[in-house]
C-alpha cells in the first residue's frame, strides 16, 4: 500500500529541537497524511512527545525549548513569528498521556474552547456543540444524564473521550494524542482505539504510543524514534512485517526499548 | 554495632523489640503532645479567669429627684435644652441622699463611690426619658473602680484601713447598700462602647476596635491586589532569570524581616519625610501593608504553583491564550490558597505590636476614631497600654482585649482553614 494517493496534511523539514544545550530532535523529516492515523513508536526520552508538541507549538511554553526548522501544514509554515497560536491550537487539538479534565462540569469542559472563540451565539447552539462534540468521542450515552457533574467524576477511560470531545469541540482538523491510552485498562482502551479509527474518517490524527499492538491496531502509517533521530518512516504494515532497518526489527521484535 | 546486636536475637526477639520501639515512640509523642495541651489550656485558663469579669459592671441604684428648678432651664423642656443644661447640682444632691454625711469630707467620700460621669449617666437618662422630669426615678449609676472590684470579690478587705483605697465609711455605705440590694451588676456594654479613659470603670476598646479595623482594612486594601497581581506575574508570565531569582530571593527575606524594621520605616519615611499624621490607622495599615505584603506573596506564589501543568495544557491545547489560561484556569483554582493565605497575613498583621507603638499608635486617645486619619489606638497596642497600668480594673481589662484579640485570630483562622478545604479542588 504505497501512500501517493493521500494528500500530505502535515510536513516537518529538518527539524530539530533543543531543550536549553541538549538537543532532543535531530533534523527531523516526516510526512503526515490527511485523515489517517500516523503512529510515532520508540523507546522513552527518544523525542516523541517532543515532535508531537511542535505540531501545535506547545513548545513555546517551555522557557528552555527552542525549535528550528520547519512545520507545514496545508503548505503553511507555523514556525513563524506572526503565526497566532491560538488559531493553530485550534486546528490542531491534543490529548495528553493523563487525562486532564478542567475541574469543572462536563458541560463547561466542552463548551470552554467553543466559549472562548465565540463559536456558539446562543445556548441552544452551545448545547448543540456540546452534545455533538460528546457523540463524536462515544461518550453521550454515558454521560447525558449528569452533564452538571464534575468531569473528574467521570472514570479514566470516560476522562479521556471527555477529553477528546473538548479537543474536537473546536473543529479541529489535526488530533495529537500523545500516549493516550498509557493510563487506562483495556477495556477502556479497546473503547479509544475503536474511537480513533471512527475519528480517523475525519481527522488528521497523529498518535505517540508505547504499545506497538495498538500501532498495528490503528494506525496506516508508523514512524520510529531512536535517540532523536527518526530510523524509519513507512506504512505500518511494512513497519512491522519487513522493517528496511536493523534497529526497528530490534524494536519491535522486542530486543530493546 | 547495631547488626551484630539483631544477628544475636532470634526472629521472635527482634519482632518483640520492633513492637517495644514503636510504642515507645507512641508514647514520647503521647507526651508532648499532653504538654502543648496543658500548656495552652493553662495561658486560656489564666486569661479566662482573670478577663471574664470584664464583661460585668457594678451599678449602683440611685433615687434621682428631676427637680426641674435644679436645672435652671430658661426654655420650655425639650431634648435641646435638657441637653445644653446642668445637671451637676441634681446630680449631687440626689447621690447625696444614699447615706448620711456629717461633713463635706465623708460627701466627697459618698461621691468617690460612683464613677466621674455620674452626671453624665443621670442626665442622658432624662434625655431619655423626658416624662421623668420633675420625679423622683431609680436610676443605675456606673460604680466606681473600687467599689465594681469589692463587688467582684477582687478587693482585700481585711487590710488596714490606711493601706486600702476604700475607707471604712465607704465600706459601711457599700454594706448598707448590698443589704437593700442597691448594688447589682450588668453586661459592661462600656467595654464595647467606649474610648480608652483613666478610669477603668469608664475604660473600653471600642476605640482600639475601630482602629484595629480601619487598620487591617488599609491593610487589606493595599496588599491583597498587589501581592496578587506580583504573585502572579512572576509565578505565570516573568521570565526565569537572575533577575526573577534574585526577586524571589528577596521577597523570602523581607517576609523574615522582624516586624520592628518596618516600624522604623514607617517613622522615618510615612513620618519624618511624607509627614503623614502620627497614631493614625492610616499610617499602621500603610506600615503593616509592607510588612504583609511578602507574607501574602509567598502563599499566592505557592497555591499558583500547585495548580498542576496538565490544567495549563488542557487550556492551552483548546486554544485559550497565555492571558486566557492564567485568568480563567489557573488563578479560580489558586483562590482558596490565596485568600487563606491572605487572612492569615491580615491575622499576623492584626497580632502585630512593635510596628504599631514606633509610629505612636501608644497615644492615649479616648475619642473613638471615625476615619482612618484620626488618632487611636489598635487591640494589641491597647493591651500593652492597660498592661502597664496598676490598677486592678485594668488587669481584667487586658485580658478582655486579649479574648477578644485571640477571638479575632481564631476566627480569622478558621476562615482561612475552612476556605482552603471547602473550595480547594482534588487533583486525581
Ligand atoms: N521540559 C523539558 N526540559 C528539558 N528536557 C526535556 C523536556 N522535555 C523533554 N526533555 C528531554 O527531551 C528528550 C525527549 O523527551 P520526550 O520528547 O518527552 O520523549 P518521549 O516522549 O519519546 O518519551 C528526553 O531526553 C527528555 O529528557
Ligand atoms: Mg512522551
Amino acid at each position: 500500500m504505497e501512500l501517493n494517493n493521500s494528500k500530505i496534511k502535515i510536513k516537518a523539514k529538518n527539524l530539530n529541537v533543543f531543550y536549553g544545550k541538549k538537543q532532543a530532535l535531530f533534523d527531523i523529516n516526516l510526512d503526515i497524511n490527511q485523515k489517517e492515523v500516523t503512529a510515532l513508536i520508540g523507546p522513552s526520552g527518544c523525542g516523541k512527545s517532543t515532535f508531537i508538541r511542535c505540531i501545535n507549538r506547545m513548545n513555546d511554553v517551555i522557557d528552555i525549548c527552542k525549535v528550528e526548522g520547519s512545520v507545514e501544514i496545508d503548505g503553511a509554515e507555523i514556525n513563524e513569528k506572526n503565526v497566532d497560536v491560538v488559531t493553530l491550537r485550534e486546528k490542531v487539538g491534543m490529548v495528553f498521556q493523563k487525562p486532564n479534565p478542567f475541574p469543572k462540569s462536563i458541560y463547561d469542559n466542552i463548551a470552554y474552547g467553543p466559549i472562548i472563540h465565540g463559536a456558539a451565539e446562543n445556548k441552544n447552539q452551545m448545547d448543540n456543540i456540546v452534545e455533538t462534540s460528546l457523540k463524536k468521542a462515544a461518550l453521550w450515552d454515558e454521560v447525558k444524564d449528569r452533564l452538571n457533574e464534575p468531569g473528574t467524576s467521570l472514570s479514566g477511560g470516560q476522562q479521556q473521550r471527555l477529553c477528546i470531545a473538548r479537543a474536537l469541540s473546536v473543529n479541529p482538523e489535526v488530533i495529537l494524542m500523545d500516549e493516550p491510552c498509557s493510563a487506562l485498562d483495556p477495556i477502556a482502551t479497546a473503547k479509544i482505539e475503536e474511537l480513533i479509527d471512527d475519528l480517523k474518517k475525519s481527522y488528521t490524527i497523529v498518535i505517540v504510543t508505547h504499545s506497538m499492538a495498538q500501532a498495528v491496531r490503528v494506525s496506516q502509517k508508523t514512524g520510529f524514534f531512536h535517540l532523536g533521530k527518526i530510523i524509519e518512516v513507512d506504512s505500518t504494515e511494512k513497519i512491522f512485517k519487513n522493517p528496511a532497518n536493523k534497529m526497528t526489527q530490534d524494536y519491535i521484535t522486542g530486543r530493546f526499548g | 554495632m547495631l547488626k551484630n546486636i539483631e544477628k544475636n536475637m532470634t526472629k521472635e526477639q527482634r519482632l518483640k523489640k520492633r513492637y517495644r520501639a514503636e510504642k515507645r515512640f507512641k508514647m514520647y509523642g503521647l507526651i508532648s503532645v499532653s504538654l502543648a495541651v496543658i500548656f495552652v489550656l493553662i495561658l486560656v485558663q489564666n486569661i479566662f479567669s482573670k478577663g471574664s469579669s470584664a464583661f460585668s459592671r457594678t451599678m449602683i441604684e440611685v433615687e434621682v429627684n428631676y427637680d426641674s428648678s435644679l436645672l435652671e432651664l430658661d426654655s420650655p423642656i425639650n431634648q435641646n435644652s435638657l441637653k445644653d443644661a446642668d445637671f451637676y447640682d441634681l446630680a449631687v444632691e440626689s447621690l447625696l441622699k444614699i447615706y448620711p454625711a456629717k461633713d463635706s469630707k465623708e460627701e466627697r467620700q459618698i461621691l468617690r463611690l460612683f464613677s466621674p460621669d455620674y452626671e453624665f449617666e443621670i442626665k442622658d437618662f432624662l434625655i431619655k426619658n423626658p416624662n421623668k422630669i420633675d420625679q423622683v426615678v431609680p436610676v443605675k449609676i456606673t460604680a466606681s473602680d473600687d467599689i465594681d472590684q469589692l463587688n467582684k470579690g477582687n478587693f482585700p478587705r481585711d487590710l488596714p484601713e490606711d493601706r486600702r483605697r476604700v475607707s471604712n465609711y465607704q465600706l459601711n455605705i457599700y454594706d448598707n447598700l448590698v443589704e437593700k440590694e442597691k448594688i447589682n451588676k450588668k453586661f459592661n456594654n462600656y467595654l464595647f462602647t467606649k474610648g480608652d479613659s483613666r478610669d477603668p470603670e469608664l475604660a473600653g476598646i471600642g476605640g482600639s476596635l475601630m482602629g484595629s479595623f480601619f487598620t487591617i482594612i488599609i491593610c487589606l486594601i493595599l496588599s491583597f491586589p498587589i501581592a496578587i497581581m506580583a504573585s502572579i506575574y512572576l509565578e505565570e508570565f516573568a521570565p526565569k532569570n537572575k533577575i526573577t531569582d534574585f526577586i524571589e530571593i528577596n521577597i523570602n527575606n523581607l517576609a523574615a524581616v522582624p516586624s520592628i524594621v518596618y516600624g522604623l520605616l514607617g517613622l522615618g519615611i510615612l513620618l519624618s519625610v511624607m509627614e503623614f499624621p502620627r497614631s493614625t490607622p492610616l499610617v499602621a495599615g500603610i506600615t503593616l501593608s509592607l510588612m504583609t505584603l511578602p507574607r501574602i506573596i509567598i502563599p499566592c506564589r505557592a497555591s499558583l504553583k500547585a495548580v498542576p501543568p496538565s490544567i495549563r495544557e488542557a487550556a492551552l491545547s483548546v486554544g485559550a491564550s497565555k492571558f486566557q489560561t492564567v485568568f480563567h484556569h489557573v488563578v479560580p483554582l489558586a483562590m482558596p490558597g490565596t485568600l487563606s493565605g491572605t487572612i492569615i497575613g491580615l491575622a499576623q498583621a492584626l497580632g502585630e505590636t512593635a510596628p504599631l507603638i514606633l509610629i505612636g499608635m501608644v497615644a492615649f486617645v479616648v475619642d473613638i476614631p471615625s476615619s482612618p486619619v484620626d488618632p487611636s489606638a489598635s487591640l494589641p497596642v491597647q493591651v500593652y497600654l492597660w498592661s502597664e497600668q496598676a490598677e486592678r480594673g485594668f488587669v481584667e481589662k487586658t485580658s478582655a482585649t486579649i479574648m477578644m484579640l485571640l477571638g479575632f485570630l481564631i476566627v480569622m483562622n478558621f476562615i482561612a482553614v475552612y476556605l482552603r478545604q471547602k473550595f480547594e479542588k482534588k487533583w486525581n
